[in-house]
């Protein structure tokens, strides 16, 4: 597998009133071609801003990308020209967001918004464009596409406002897709359709994902590789696999004991993670799980852990990583 | 305590409750909101069957759980119940009174006993007032506790069992995370010592590692003060964590409603099924295994719904009847109620 994009010790900050955010602070992962990358964490732990940083989409200012570098196909994005940016985004890497209903603009036709990337990409004429953006819609799952795309966006559920940000985001055959919480909208049955949609397109095409969830769950079934964020930073990063089975980071673990599950007899009581998560602008020189962990020594106190290797593809930033595996081993 | 005594806790609980004395009791609810056409002189055009003809009760002492996607009517029927919304017709009983009979005077001291919790912990607090007054509006309102003194002892006794620092009532909700803003949401239900909460997708807005403190604290709260709770919710597992019985609607309708082990274990209703094979399992090994059927098309529009059964042109086992017929509620399984023809 060729690597397609390589993130590496990326810092994104925030100069605001309050002190500087550090959104981002020094991660590096890599996305190979096809292959379906997860970033999971919580509200405010750098996510969204990090795939934001990808495409340079960081409001300047109050941000900034402040270090590191983002490779993709042998260009580092961050030392393009503004217009050489402009070429990247909406054709070689494209976003899905959130929102379906603020992410359409809501005065203009279906069709006017999705012509509008492949005429400037592709620089295909109206006439070429209208095929094509029929036989996206046709391809998300949209049937009477024709009549469709004379539609404004107030006209589609918000299940289908997201298949048409995916017809949209694959319309000029991207190398990768960043899809920011692309179904925290909607509802389960909903969710369902569109994940499957998104798997089966971007393994057809051979097209890279980056998820973007606070849903554990939602990964489990599609992604090849999953990293953890916390505070700004990978706190974990392995295959499905490795971070839903043998966890080792207490961040991770927490995450994974603090919800319900289906499949497994019900319990009296949850295991929450105790306190709040950290204000990024007081982060010190240790760990900034430290004050939620429960395995927190004198040592996470002072010094910041990196993240290492603990078997073969599978990272995490812990001092206390063998204490993890002790207790997985006890319970079990 | 092991899943086995878990189980055993809610088949107790459910014994005693005392089945025949309800502590509300919905029949034949309909709410239906117009949809009109033209500025100055207003045409009725069509009605939005928010709640069409459901029926059921809320037990002293348990909770309820209410899920269905958005736009099923859960939330609307929570709305009734406090009261918020006047139903277009049906009856809604709390504990022997009906409660559209009652005149204001009556209405407001059956208030005092339903209190509810709202989804968005932004936008349910007041930004300009303390957390101090938004926690002892409600006692203001109705005149209890007059004396400053021991209102604010009251105060910093919900903050405290809360799980919050008294020393928080006299800051503002934008100090606060989402959270703590729940809790405070929280507190601000408990402060007229009220016997049911209606709890609207109380813990959805929050992140995982909140929510679980959030589910725990209503747990801790349902045991010390002894509230019954009807819990509006999307999110299948934490319905199934917190509640004794659960009812499934759709399209305005009820669907099913069981005990809660009993619907997750052996749901009957194909919308059930469905609904209950979309929730994705944190677990690689499992969630790639499983048969995913995912059930096509969306929720059609409660302004026209389909003809007989509500969930026909989406139901994997629907037939040429399921057009036609609407089907009822039916107790298959004693406490366990369906509405399908086919099961």
């Amino acid at each position: 597998m060729t690597v397609l994009l390589e993130i590496d010790d990326l810092r994104t900050q925030f100069f605001t009133s309050a002190g500087t955010v550090k959104a981002v602070d020094g991660i590096s992962y890599t996305v190979d071609e096809g292959e379906t990358v997860a970033i999971v964490g919580e509200s405010g732990c750098g996510k969204s801003v990090s795939a934001l940083s990808v495409l340079r989409l960081i409001p300047e200012p109050p941000g900034r990308i402040v270090g590191g570098s983002i490779n993709f196909s042998g260009k580092n994005l961050l030392e393009l020209s503004d217009n050489e940016i402009r070429n990247v985004r909406g054709r070689d890497i494209t976003m899905v967001f959130q929102e379906p209903m603020t992410s359409l603009n809501p005065v203009l036709t279906i069709e006017r918004q999705l012509t509008e990337t492949i005429m400037h990409h592709l620089s295909a004429s109206l006439e070429t464009a209208r095929g094509r953006a029929v036989e996206l819609l046709e391809l998300v799952g949209i049937s009477d596409a024709e009549h469709r795309l004379k539609q404004y966006p107030h006209h589609f559920s918000g299940g289908m406002r997201q298949r048409v940000m995916i017809a949209m985001a694959l319309s000029c055959e991207p190398k990768l897709i960043i899809a920011d919480e692309p179904t925290t909208a909607l509802d389960v049955t909903i969710q369902a359709q569109i994940l499957e949609l998104m798997k089966s397109l971007t393994k057809r095409l051979g097209v890279a994902l980056i998820i973007i969830t606070h849903n554990l769950g939602v990964v489990a079934r599609y992604a090849d590789r999953v990293n953890v964020m916390y505070a700004g930073k990978i706190v974990e990063s392995g295959s499905a696999a490795d971070i839903y089975h043998r966890a080792r980071h207490p961040y991770t673990l927490g995450l994974l004991q603090s919800v319900p599950r289906l499949d497994l007899p019900r319990t009296e009581r949850l295991v929450p993670i105790p306190k709040q998560p950290p204000d990024l602008t007081r982060l010190d020189d240790g760990c900034a799980f430290r004050p939620r962990c429960r395995f927190a020594t004198e040592r996470c106190q002072t010094e910041i852990p990196p993240l290492e290797l603990v078997e073969e593809g599978h990272h995490a930033a812990c001092w206390e990583r063998d204490a993890i595996v002790e207790e997985e081993r006890m319970v079990s | 305590m092991s899943a086995e005594m878990v189980k055993q806790e809610t088949r107790q609980r459910m014994a005693q409750t005392d089945t025949t004395k309800p502590l509300v009791e919905i029949k034949n609810l309909k709410k239906y909101f117009p949809v009109t056409e033209g500025i100055v002189i207003q045409k009725k055009v069509a009605d939005v069957k928010a709640i069409d003809d459901i029926s059921f009760k809320i037990l002293k002492g348990e909770t309820l759980g209410l899920v269905g996607e958005s736009g099923c009517g859960k939330t609307t029927t929570g709305r009734c119940i406090l009261q918020l919304e006047r139903p277009t017709s049906g009856q809604i009983i709390y504990d022997g009174t009906d409660m559209d009979t009652v005149d204001r005077r009556e209405l407001n001291k059956l208030r005092q006993r339903i209190q509810v919790i709202f989804q968005d912990p932004y936008s349910s607090l007041n930004p300009r007032m303390k957390i101090g007054q938004i926690i002892s509006e409600p006692m203001r309102v109705h005149g209890i506790e007059p004396d400053p003194a021991t209102r604010n002892k009251r105060v910093n006794e919900l903050l405290s069992v809360c799980g919050l620092s008294p020393k928080m009532a006299d800051r503002y909700p934008h100090e606060m995370s989402g959270g703590q803003r729940q809790r405070i949401g929280i507190a601000r239900a408990l402060s007229l010592n009220p016997e049911f909460i209606v709890c609207d997708e109380a813990v959805s807005a929050l992140d995982v590692s909140i929510q679980a403190q959030v589910i725990n604290l209503l747990e801790d709260l349902r045991d010390e003060f002894d509230l019954t709770y009807l819990f509006i919710a999307h999110d299948l597992s934490v319905v199934r964590h917190l509640c004794h019985r659960v009812a499934v609607m759709y399209l305005g309708k009820l669907v099913e409603l069981a005990e809660c082990d009993e619907l997750f274990d052996n749901p009957l209703n194909p919308y059930t099924q469905a609904l209950l094979g979309s929730v994705p399992i944190p677990d690689p090994e499992i969630e790639r295994q499983r048969e995913h059927r995912v059930i096509q098309g969306e929720v059609p529009s409660p302004m026209n719904p389909p003809s007989g059964c509500v969930f026909h042109p989406r139901c994997p086992k629907a037939v040429d009847n399921c057009k036609e017929e609407i089907p009822g509620l039916r107790e298959i399984k004693p406490g366990h109620w369906v509405a399908c023809t086919e099961v």
